[in-house]
């Protein structure tokens, strides 16, 4: 297998798992595939690391397919594509990049895919992402809440 | 520069073979950013009638609802619009946050379904589309996965773009941090609500369409 297994471990019980996908692991699929591979490992409840950006229609295929797969389950997902060449502004970096993409394929950036049920919020920035996640044990303690404070006003 | 040349090309072919006189404006943007109380202005405005309801819960809109022939005037110049507004794109979907609302669990479960199929329609009517209002919270970063996916696709399928930066009533309105944030799109700041600004986003929406 080639893609790499990272763990972490979150206040010694909340383990959060990322998954790093190669471009290699992807470029040969169409983007249905793309998209059924990478939300199949997000379903898994882990965090997807993809190397390359996804295109700009994939990215739109990706919200779709994941609006068709919401169940009580599966709450849908978190997502941040980081394109650097968004910073280079001389017209023959730029022509440089584009002529990369067209030989390699979308490889430079990252794309950074999470299950909302894990992921809460990624806040994105030019020039950072900041990931915020959701404990299982919260998240439960906060809908028992919820539901006890609705049952009690009736 | 190349994309100077490629719009203006574009411009050029759209405005020869154009045979259609209504234009096709679709409002899109994440949940809650005022798309229909920015439909609800403009048709208050010229047809003395609302569009659709609006809500502080997230998902109200969920259906595609279109407003045909409303006529806009700006500047001596008269424009014929169909006006579809869209259910807010999201990427998560979650029942139980309906129920801080006080949906019960099988409203807030239907509720969530209903919202799902709702930004499927959003992405899928994307493409029929002449010019698209993307209206977004100017009270939130507007750095999301989102708002970048709906202004690349449109870039991508060149669609023309305007932004409307909603919601600068409120103190923690930072127009220009979503200038900065898509610098190559006009961007106009506009109360949807309280009606601040809407002569300038009349004037910017004749400029998109003409």
């Amino acid at each position: 297998m080639s893609s790499m297994k990272h763990c972490l471990y979150w206040q010694g019980e909340f383990m959060l798992t990322l998954q790093f996908i190669p471009f290699t692991e992807i470029e040969s699929l169409s983007s249905d595939e793309r998209i059924e591979k990478l939300l199949s490992i997000v379903r898994e409840n882990k965090i997807a690391l993809v190397e390359g950006t996804l295109h700009k229609e994939e990215s739109a295929a990706l919200i779709k397919k994941t609006m068709e797969n919401i169940n009580q389950e599966f709450r849908g997902i978190e997502f941040a594509v980081i394109y650097p060449e968004q910073n280079d502004d001389a017209m023959f970096k730029r022509l440089r990049l584009k002529l990369i993409n067209v030989l390699l394929g979308n490889r430079r950036g990252l794309t950074i895919i999470g299950p909302a049920s894990v992921v809460k919020e990624i806040k994105q920035d030019p020039h950072k992402i900041d990931l915020y996640t959701t404990s299982h044990e919260q998240k439960s303690r906060k809908v028992l809440k919820q539901k006890h404070n609705s049952s009690s006003k009736r | 520069m190349l994309q100077i040349i490629k719009r203006f090309v574009h411009k050029i072919f759209r405005d020869i073979f154009r045979t259609r006189k209504v234009l096709k404006v679709g409002f899109y943007g994440p949940p809650n950013g005022g798309k229909t109380t920015l439909a609800n202005r403009i048709c208050k405005d010229w047809l003395g009638e609302e569009m659709g309801s609006v809500s502080n819960v997230a998902h109200e809109t969920r259906e595609i609802t279109i407003k045909e022939n409303v006529s806009i005037r700006s500047q001596g110049k008269e424009l014929i619009f169909n006006f579809v507004d869209t259910p807010g794109i999201a990427t998560k979907i979650d029942y139980e946050d309906f129920l801080k609302h006080g949906f019960t669990v099988r409203d807030a479960k239907e509720r969530a379904k209903e919202a799902t199929k709702g930004v499927i329609d959003s992405i899928t009517w994307l493409d029929t589309m002449d010019v698209v209002l993307v209206v977004l919270d100017a009270t939130i970063n507007p750095y999301s996965q989102v708002n970048i996916t709906i202004i690349g696709n449109l870039q991508a399928r060149e669609i023309p773009v305007l932004i409307v930066a909603n919601k600068i009533d409120l103190k923690r309105a930072d127009v220009n941090k979503i200038k900065a944030a898509f610098p190559q799109y006009d961007v106009v700041g506009i109360s949807a609500k309280h009606g601040n600004n809407v002569d300038e986003f009349y004037e910017a929406l004749f400029v998109l369409a003409g």
